[in-house]
């Protein structure tokens, strides 16, 4: 057989595939022609910029036909050797027994069977089901699809996700200037061109968008800030850590300690005031409750003024160097480079990190936020000017029933009959306790006070019930979620009577299933997508050079026996007399074809050319385009104008206004002063609050006085790469090979290392109370004194001794090492961004 | 005629290692009669990136540096082989015939810059090819250069004065990384990493920083002036090695500061406080 290419589209980027013999031989980016068009051209300070022809993909996704390939796929159909389904079911070898192969037929029956049994004996709550983000990528057949279609109509518990990796703006800065329909988050559009024309700085708090920033859309913005740099804007980058971003380019990088970043904006806030180089109309016509705020910046209120000198030994940063900042940041046109989607995670995930969010948004409202090239710019990493009038969908489109898009009945919300939730963050608790409470209704983004709103566990009454089963669809929270040993009791409990994982690699949580179904990627099955766009509560967050539509074209036979994921469900659904229903009668390629004809595609191209040619670039804006920065719109009064689908302010009476109570960006939270006046942890009033686990945790800090910070990681997407791919094990900031076996890097400050008796390389133990880690310690100046920084997130679980919680882990699992406390007592969000630990070399 | 050349711009270099992955991608497994064998799925490095990481807390940078064939027009192996089995095509690419390099471990000695590799399982020294395979279907540049998302990677036509390649070159500004062994190297280098001198000054009187002074250095026969920047911070960069500098800072008012530096190292000075 000759070689074939193939369009599909993985996690960072769309890649074009070419198959020899049915194998595929390499994964390469696209390269755009002249009649694929999208093209534009910025021109900005006397130069021109414009788009580039060929797409980028992450490094996974280069090496992405050996993560097809691994060893570490689940080949066959597998029950867990001393699980009997008719007798002893040994849930305390979970993690540590020994697998056999089974049939498909036998798997699926078993499956099936274990379904009916505990819906009738205990009720549909008993079940729940659960997926990742993000293993695979196409719109119909991956996240929001086979799984959650099929358990609404079963009836099921749904797990709520906990808003991950943007916590600290969910929780806090939603409060201060609304944007609840996006996590707290403003839309970013059109930010490219304004930057380029009109910024002169930018200051990267707490974001490494080199590093992180890419997410589904490749490295398409790494030359954006090539382009910044060649126009002469400047870069200052505050971190603990001289990130990637920032050790390629930094002007100025500022480290403060973990977790103190609020004290640091306040410090800038007071600067500004006495200096009084803030923008007087802009707070006067456009915020509210400054003056309160003020007072206490001042010390008025406590005492207390935050001054650089108040600040200075708090985040371990010279006064002076404080003050400078503070003047450097005034007196040019700054955008700051957080607080939208792709400039998220870092320190929105500490403590109290609702505090430092709504700082954020003070300090960009104090010069001025919507002036040209004064603006929020998440991880510059948004925003080229892409014709967002094209009408395509997003995976979270549809909530958690993508096939609702287009299918007779869709199944969500309405569905599912069970009212019962849990929560992703208290899983363990829930199953282990029996009983657990939190606040919020996980993606909290239908109303500001949704997130406020009690939940409990069972639920009360007849409709409640423990949960019993966990049906487990691709990824692994063995390594992402906190204090993760948790984990690990919770799969060896007895109340679950039935674990089945459903996956296309061994991952460290696989093991911990009784049935494991192998499914093939998406390299495997043929799915429709754009290109980066999550849709609903991320729609037009497109960090691409282009928007680009894709057929996920079927490259390769699924290998082994893996199925796909609608496949096996679809099987499960005959055996339980659903499938009608599931499927409406369609095929795969049915619900792609009515996807295809949701969109604007078939106005610009017949279902069979774009299946031939696997993709579509939509076309540029029209030349008479007018831009539409972000906040331009509030800055200047007008009614929104940017095309943010899901905006509930667009149209009305208030669209003008942030989506406040007071229409405006509030100084003081009022809504929280509403609900909860007294909460400390999360005041009205934001201010900084010292880490519940930080350098100012007496009683802690004696015995592991070390910071450990654990931002996400550029070589794997969470857990979906890292151990499926060993190429990247030849990649030092990935993983380091030491005696034959591939240990997690984590990075020491040399004074740090030098006191401890480590050198660069050397094995070492990482430990606290709650775990203890094995990894290499790479020795470097990019560390502050007192920091360790490692990437969270490893794919590696390898306890020394298996099953066994609390085992010392081999594979560099950093989360066993965090705290599974929230970021506050009413915000229940993860805090992993910092916590302490102590090193010490390993002897084994 | 063409022959092909490629500048790498280290300032522009991300340390994504895209290129190193590509390049695996395309060979690891991979067979290309007539141009090179395919590697084993794993262990090869034909371009590897190597990272340097430069200055102190809390002045860091970190530079990482491609390196892969040179394509030399004076290849050593090309001159020092005995056996035959190393190649130049007509576009320049030097080639290693894998049918007459069999066994050839001694090959991997000839080159200075370490970057030909054995290949355990064919028994066979094996390096960068260009993707010449790729080239010769028309395709317009390696793999590496392909999966580059920052463009620190510039592949062209030499003998093309208007190639993106030529143009480069034409700056002057081009380097081989290592101009002494002078082999008329084929990839070539913009900003390779030389050493820095920097510091950052403050007036000890008021405790703040003392931006827009003038502070000068010497060494190696130059004299270089820089301003503090808002931070109070200089930098000199692009400076030669294991030369000893002298720095001069100087601000009305106060006492002048004369320190000195050498660049065995890049060097931060740390915080210099002027006195009246």
């Amino acid at each position: 057989m000759a070689e074939q290419e193939f369009i599909n589209c993985a996690i960072g980027g769309i890649v074009k595939v070419t198959v020899k013999d049915g194998v595929i031989t390499r994964m390469r980016p696209l390269r755009l022609t002249e009649e694929d068009g999208g093209h534009w051209t910025i021109e900005a300070r006397g130069k021109r910029f414009s788009d580039p022809r060929k797409t980028t993909i992450n490094p996974f996704n280069v090496a992405e036909r050996m993560r097809v390939y691994s060893e570490n796929r689940i080949k066959y159909p597998m029950k867990r050797k001393h699980f009997d389904p008719n007798g002893e079911r040994h849930p305390e070898l979970r993690g540590r027994d020994e697998f056999e192969r089974i049939s498909w037929d036998e798997a699926l029956d078993i499956v099936a069977s274990e379904i009916k049994r505990i819906r009738e004996t205990y009720g549909p709550a008993a079940i729940t089901a659960f997926v990742s983000s993000h293993h695979n990528y196409g719109l119909l057949f991956y996240k929001m699809g086979p799984m959650p279609r099929f358990y609404n109509i079963l009836g099921y518990t749904q797990l709520l996700d906990n808003p991950d990796s943007w916590e600290g703006w969910h929780w806090g800065s939603m409060h201060t200037w609304g944007w609840y329909w996006r996590f707290g988050q403003c839309d970013n559009f059109d930010m490219l061109a304004e930057a380029l024309k009109h910024t002169e700085q930018v200051v990267y708090w707490s974001v490494d968008p080199n590093t992180s920033a890419g997410g589904y859309g490749g490295q398409e913005t790494v030359i954006w800030r090539e382009w910044l740099r060649e126009l002469g804007i400047t870069g200052i980058f505050i971190d603990p850590y001289c990130n990637a971003t920032a050790a390629h380019m930094a002007d100025k990088w500022l480290a403060p300690r973990p977790g103190t970043d609020a004290a640091l904006a306040e410090a800038i806030a007071y600067q500004w005031i006495v200096d009084d180089t803030y923008d007087h109309w802009f707070i006067e016509n456009r915020t509210a409750y400054f003056d309160e705020w003020k007072a206490y910046i001042l010390g008025e209120t406590d005492g207390v003024p935050k001054s650089a000198e108040w600040a200075a030994p708090i985040c371990d940063i010279p006064a002076h160097t404080i003050r400078a900042l503070a003047r450097e940041w005034a007196s040019k046109k700054t955008m700051l480079a957080c607080g939208s989607q792709y400039g998220t995670a870092g320190a929105c995930r500490n403590a109290y990190a609702t505090e430092w969010a709504s700082l954020m948004i003070h300090l960009i409202a104090m010069q001025g936020i919507g002036k040209d090239g004064v603006n929020i710019w998440g991880g510059t990493a948004h925003g080229a000017p892409l014709n967002m009038s094209f009408k395509s969908a997003g995976y979270s489109d549809a909530g958690w029933d993508v096939f609702g898009l287009v299918a007779k009945q869709p199944t969500f919300p309405n569905r599912n009959q069970v009212t019962q939730r849990v929560y992703r963050l208290l899983l363990p608790e829930a199953i282990l306790n029996g009983h657990i409470e939190w606040r919020g209704e996980g993606f909290c983004v239908q109303y500001p006070t949704q997130q406020f709103k009690k939940m409990e566990y069972p639920e009360p009454g007849p409709n409640g019930a423990e949960i019993r089963m966990i049906h487990r669809h691709g990824g692994s929270f063995i390594s992402t979620m906190t204090d993760t040993n948790r984990w690990v009791r919770m799969y060896q409990s007895p109340k679950l009577e039935f674990v089945v994982m459903q996956d296309c690699h061994w991952q460290s949580e696989t093991k911990f299933g009784d049935i494991i179904l192998p499914a093939s990627t998406n390299f495997e099955h043929a799915d429709i997508s754009e290109w980066a766009q999550p849709g609903g509560y991320g729609n037009g967050n497109v960090n691409c050079n282009h928007r680009i539509l894709i057929y996920q074209q079927k490259c390769i036979e699924p290998l082994w026996e893996s199925k796909p994921d609608y496949e096996i469900y679809c099987e499960l659904a005959k055996r339980l007399g659903i499938y009608d229903e599931y499927t409406e009668g369609n095929s795969e390629e049915d619900w792609i074809r009515k996807v295809f004809e949701y969109t604007d595609l078939p106005k610009y191209i017949t279902y069979e050319e774009f299946k031939k040619k696997g993709y579509f670039v939509v076309p540029s804006v029209p030349e008479d385009y007018k831009p539409t920065v972000s906040n331009k719109w509030y800055y200047e009064g007008r009614p929104v104008d940017t095309p943010d689908r899901f905006n509930p302010l667009q149209g009305n009476e208030k669209a003008t206004q942030m989506a406040t109570p007071s229409g405006k960006i509030e100084f003081k939270r009022s809504i929280l002063e509403q609900y909860f006046p007294d909460d400390e942890e999360r005041p009205p009033i934001p201010r900084y609050i010292p880490l519940f686990e930080g350098h100012e945790s007496k009683g802690i800090v004696e015995k592991y006085p070390l910071q450990l910070m654990t931002p996400h990681a550029k070589f794997s997407y969470h857990t979906h790469q890292d151990n499926k791919i060993d190429w990247l094990n030849d990649i030092k900031q990935h993983r380091v090979k030491k005696d034959g076996y591939a240990y997690w890097p984590f990075r020491m400050n040399p004074a740090d290392a030098e006191a401890r008796g480590i050198k660069d390389g050397d094995v070492i133990l990482v430990y606290n109370d709650r775990a203890r880690v094995l990894g290499v310690a790479l020795v470097t100046e990019r560390c502050r004194p007192g920091l360790v920084h490692s990437y969270q997130a490893g794919a590696k679980y390898d306890p020394l001794e298996p099953g066994v919680p609390g085992s010392i882990d081999r594979g560099g699992c950093v989360n066993l090492l965090s705290p599974s406390r929230m970021t506050s007592k009413n915000a229940y969000g993860e805090a992993n961004m910092s916590f302490l630990v102590e090193v010490r070399k390993w002897e084994a | 005629m063409t022959r092909y050349g490629m500048v790498i711009d280290v300032s522009k270099c991300i340390g994504c290692y895209n290129c190193f992955l590509a390049c695996r991608d395309e060979f690891a497994g991979n067979e290309y009669p007539g141009y090179s064998a395919a590697q084993p799925l794993r262990g090869m490095n034909w371009i590897k990136v190597i990272e340097v990481e430069r200055g102190r807390f809390p002045k860091v940078k970190v530079n990482h540096v491609p390196v892969t064939c040179m394509h030399c027009e004076d290849a050593a192996c090309l001159r020092l082989d005995q056996s035959g089995a190393v190649y130049r095509r007509s576009d320049g690419i030097v080639m290693i015939d894998p049918e007459k390099a069999k066994g050839n471990k001694a090959l991997l000695n000839l080159c200075p810059y370490r970057v030909i590799e054995w290949n355990e399982e064919r028994e066979l020294p094996q390096k960068c090819t260009f993707c010449a395979h790729l080239l010769d279907q028309g395709e317009p540049e390696p793999r590496c250069v392909e999966s580059c998302p920052a463009s620190a990677l510039t592949f062209g036509d030499l003998d093309d004065p208007e190639s993106k390649v030529s143009m480069l070159l034409a700056t002057g500004q081009v380097v081989p990384m290592h101009p002494e062994y002078d082999l008329k190297d084929k990839v070539t280098y913009l900003n390779l990493p030389k050493k820095f001198v920097a510091g950052t000054v403050i007036y000890g009187d008021v405790g703040e920083v003392a931006a827009g002074i003038d502070v000068l250095l010497s060494g190696d026969g130059k004299e270089l002036s820089a301003k503090t920047n808002g931070f109070g911070d200089f930098e000199f960069e692009g400076l030669a090695e294991n030369v000893q500098y002298t720095v001069k800072i100087e601000a009305s008012g106060y006492q002048p500061v004369t320190l000195t530096a050498k660049t065995s190292r890049d060097v931060y000075l740390g915080e210099i406080v002027l006195t009246k």
